[in-house]
């Protein structure tokens, strides 16, 4: 177990130097952040100095070594759009886009789950049909489209949500919540559903075919042979064991809403870490970039070392494995 | 009983002392955040626009961009080389702290400090004298018909805040510690920061001691950045903001279309148009070996004719531009009204490219942005298009900004042949569109560092030192004109037109709209 787990995070250390180097390349195309940084009145003199005094005349070697070394002690520099270190807008910025995440995420759990499990069990009644039509454009329509459809629905013509930001929040400690406030939880509905939608979507297909798969299994045919109810199998055993499969989706695609909460953030101005990336590209702001970069990626290799862990824990064959390695 | 009396006259007291009071919350969006707060940081207009509601400098323009007296109430020029600032008194900073000669000689040197932005404000050999309290001389050592023209957003610090924050310096961009001035602000201005979120929320609120009379009925303000087109068009449409820059090309209809919103459409003083790299001798990116076809001034004017810039006018711009003659706006300059636009006549441009030597016409690659202007894309399209007509085939490079200003511009030497810039001179004078961009530079970006095509005629570096220190206006005006009609006549750099300033503004708010695309809201009434 304990060599499983040291292999695994050497691996993981090699995804994130692997990120970096690959994200330090980019960074070679994004353009110049110099002229993002000054306006136009200031002297070519002035530009050279601030290029140089930023290290962007230095040998691609030497950047990339220098930003290992501060990223090692999570320093990711200043903004050079927004003059403060990018820790700190990172987290400012982070609970905004957790929040978000957190409801998405809540969203497609409580409605997936539920319509997969009717879908599975009734399956050619009509509500079944409309659900996965339904599910079937929601996988289908981009999300940009979505939330602009939503916020003309729900802002514009009936006037009942607000059509961009985050409502008022509350400060508990570095945490700026928006679940305590009436207007921050009105906010918060229509992202939410514009990033959930294709989660819930995904949920309730793989729900569904799993459903379908269990209940044709032989011992859900020796439980209604006993004449246990359909309640006891359906929930007491079919459900329970389709989701096993089922959690770890969930589990991965939690990194994914946080990772892509960009387009969402970016139609709803929702204040949030995608938001910050999605500027700090359009202005060159490679610090901001280089840390955004490394902490999706930080969070995807968390997330899976922990499946891969639960994983060990729940089979046995690589529990096996692990230990003959 | 006695007790209840007092509670309920206190009560109405409150409410009828309120009531004039009315809360009026101005909200209003742009696409781009308002980031730190020291306007010597960042040399841009929006920036200096929503600082100009807190912060103020020795001189104003009012709403047709006219000089007026700002913390100064008058000055005069005592002989060319000295000009005299007399200091309004009772200014108080937000503070409470007095505005005076100091402020001005620190705000002078500030201005000079090295990561600052607005160097350009004055010239670097200037020397800010106090004489008194309230009594400032700016001694110079070669005339300048100009000196104040760009003083409205050179903003006043004071001296003794600067020194107790740790802010005598404007904060290096590059500098590896947070410097806590750059989201405070401490200003004359009438309106004070009430709390500042950098790319979130911005709150304003106005200042009781402001020295001026009011003319808004604010009670509050809150900027937001919303930066995805639909998104500010929905929020105004919704009412849950006021007012937003920019309302895009495509979405004006349905604002109009609205019951609660509606467009400002303005001219702007930014002029777009076209270099040509007559710079190298041979082309970085064509077809044409051992020469530059656009060192040839027929050439250049061949390429003029062939634009329809009508057709641009009319289908990329939707209506919403001015063509142009000139370099420069024709509200920036006086006589604008002599020149005209070379004739839009293919066949006349044929003749031209014939005569030059180019019968079969060329290929030639365009850098062009798709994010920094309006249409800037899709006007590098046409230009392709109507450039095939005469036989000269374009390859379009579309790019992002930060991508473009890097090939095109010094950063990687002009790296481009055929390219479109926009250019807003930040004086409101046409000495410096001279001096940036129709006038000569070098390899580097020495000279006129904004002339990408580095087209040169040295008559134009003889008329920029003249201009520069003519002081008498009518001369001074007859200069420029010789300048531009040499950029005109040899077709150096080509203008196309100035856009338009586009505001989506709802029916409940009066503001003005001005030129610059500087958002003052101390100019909003609100219903």
């Amino acid at each position: 177990m304990l060599a499983f787990a040291i292999r695994r995070l050497f691996e993981a250390a090699f995804v994130m130097v692997t990120v970096a180097l690959l994200a330090f390349v980019l960074f070679r195309f994004v353009g110049d952040p110099v002229n993002q940084m000054v306006g136009q009145d200031t002297s070519l003199e002035d530009r050279l100095r601030l290029r140089q005094e930023l290290g962007l005349d230095d040998p691609i070697v030497v950047q990339f070594a220098r930003f290992l070394g501060n990223a090692a002690r999570f320093d990711f520099g200043i903004s050079y759009q927004m003059k403060q270190p990018v820790t700190a807008i990172i987290v400012e910025r982070a609970p905004a886009t957790f929040e978000l995440a957190l409801a998405a995420a809540l969203f497609s759990i409580l409605l997936g789950i539920p319509i997969g499990v009717y879908t599975g069990i009734h399956r050619d009644s009509w509500l079944s049909k409309i659900f996965m039509t339904v599910s079937l454009l929601g996988v289908s329509l981009p999300t940009f489209l979505i939330g602009i459809l939503l916020i003309y629905v729900f802002a514009v013509t009936l006037g009942v949500l607000p059509s961009f930001g985050r409502g008022e929040v509350v400060r508990i400690g570095f945490w700026r919540t928006g679940f305590l406030t009436v207007s921050g939880l009105k906010a918060l509905i229509l992202p939410a559903i514009t990033l959930g939608l294709f989660q819930m979507t995904l949920i309730t297909r793989l729900v569904r075919s799993e459903m379908l798969e269990v209940l044709r299994t032989d011992y859900i045919k020796f439980a209604r042979a006993r004449g246990l109810t359909d309640r006891a199998i359906n929930f007491g055993h079919a459900l329970k064991n389709t989701l096993v499969p089922v959690i770890t989706v969930i589990g991965l695609q939690l990194g994914l809403v946080i990772a892509f909460s960009i387009i969402t953030e970016t139609v709803f101005q929702w204040p949030g870490m995608g938001l910050m990336f999605i500027q700090a590209v359009q202005n060159a702001d490679i610090p901001v970039m280089a840390g955004y970069l490394l902490l999706v990626a930080f969070l995807f290799v968390l997330i899976n070392f922990i499946v891969d862990l639960v994983y060990v824990r729940v089979d046995p064959r690589i529990r096996i494995y692990g230990r003959g390695a | 009983m006695k007790l209840k009396t007092l509670v309920v006259t206190s009560a109405l007291a409150f409410v009828l002392a309120s009531a004039p009071a009315a809360a009026k919350t101005f909200r209003y969006a742009f696409q781009g955040d308002l980031n730190a707060l020291d306007p010597y940081t960042l040399n841009e207009s929006f920036t200096l626009g929503a600082l100009g509601n807190v912060m103020e400098g020795l001189t104003k323009r009012d709403k047709d961009l006219k000089i007026i007296p700002g913390l100064a109430e008058r000055w005069e020029i005592v002989d060319p080389l000295k000009w005299r600032f007399y200091l309004r008194k009772g200014v108080k900073f937000h503070n409470g702290e007095d505005f005076t000669a100091d402020d001005v000689v620190f705000s002078t040197e500030r201005m000079r400090s090295p990561a600052s932005q607005i160097k350009s404000r004055a010239p670097a050999d200037m020397k800010a004298v106090k004489v008194d309290d309230h009594t400032v001389d700016f001694v110079l050592t070669s005339p300048n018909p100009i000196l104040n023209a760009e003083w409205d957003t050179w903003y006043m610090f004071s001296k003794k805040w600067s020194e107790a924050n740790g802010a005598t310096q404007a904060q290096a961009a590059s500098a590896t510690s947070l410097n806590p001035f750059a989201l405070k602000a401490n200003g004359t201005g009438p309106f004070m920061i009430a709390s500042h979120e950098p790319g979130v929320k911005t709150v304003f609120k106005p200042n009781p001691n402001w020295w001026g009379k009011p003319e808004h009925n604010l009670t509050e303000v809150v900027f937001q950045t919303i930066k995805s087109d639909a998104t500010r068009v929905a929020a105004l449409l919704s009412g849950d903001i006021d007012m937003m820059d920019p309302a895009p090309v495509q979405d004006i209809e349905r604002v109009k279309a609205s019951p609660n919103a509606t467009v400002l459409i303005g001219p702007e003083i930014r002029t777009i148009f076209l270099n040509l790299d007559s710079f190298r001798d041979e082309l970085l990116y064509s077809n044409v070996k051992g020469k530059n076809p656009f060192k040839d001034a027929r050439v250049r004017k061949a390429i003029y004719q062939a634009i329809d810039i009508e057709a641009i006018h009319n289908k990329v711009m939707r209506g919403m531009s001015v063509n142009s003659a000139l370099m420069i706006s024709p509200l920036l300059y006086s006589r604008a009204a002599e020149f005209k636009r070379h004739p839009y006549d293919v066949a006349a441009a044929k003749k031209l490219l014939t005569e030059a030597g180019y019968p079969q016409g060329f290929e030639v690659e365009m850098d062009c942005p798709n994010d920094r202007y309006v249409n800037d894309e899709g006007i590098c399209q046409a230009v392709a298009q109507m450039l095939s007509r005469i036989d000269i085939k374009v390859k379009l490079n579309s790019m992002p900004k930060a991508k473009y200003f890097e090939k095109a511009g010094p950063t990687k030497k002009y790296d481009s042949s055929f390219n479109l810039l926009g250019w807003t001179p930040g004086s409101l004078d046409s000495w410096n569109v001279i001096a940036n961009i129709i006038g000569c530079r070098d390899a580097d970006g020495k000279g006129a560092t904004f002339n990408y095509g580095g087209y040169c005629n040295p008559k134009l570096t003889e008329l920029n030192k003249q201009i520069l220190v003519e002081v008498d206006t009518k001369k001074r005006d007859e200069l420029i004109a010789e300048a531009f009609r040499i950029n005109h006549e040899e077709a150096g750099v080509i203008p196309l037109h100035q856009q338009s300033l586009i505001w989506g503004v709802s029916k409940k708010v009066q503001m003005v709209q001005r030129a610059d695309n500087q958002i003052l809201f101390y100019w909003v009434k609100m219903q």
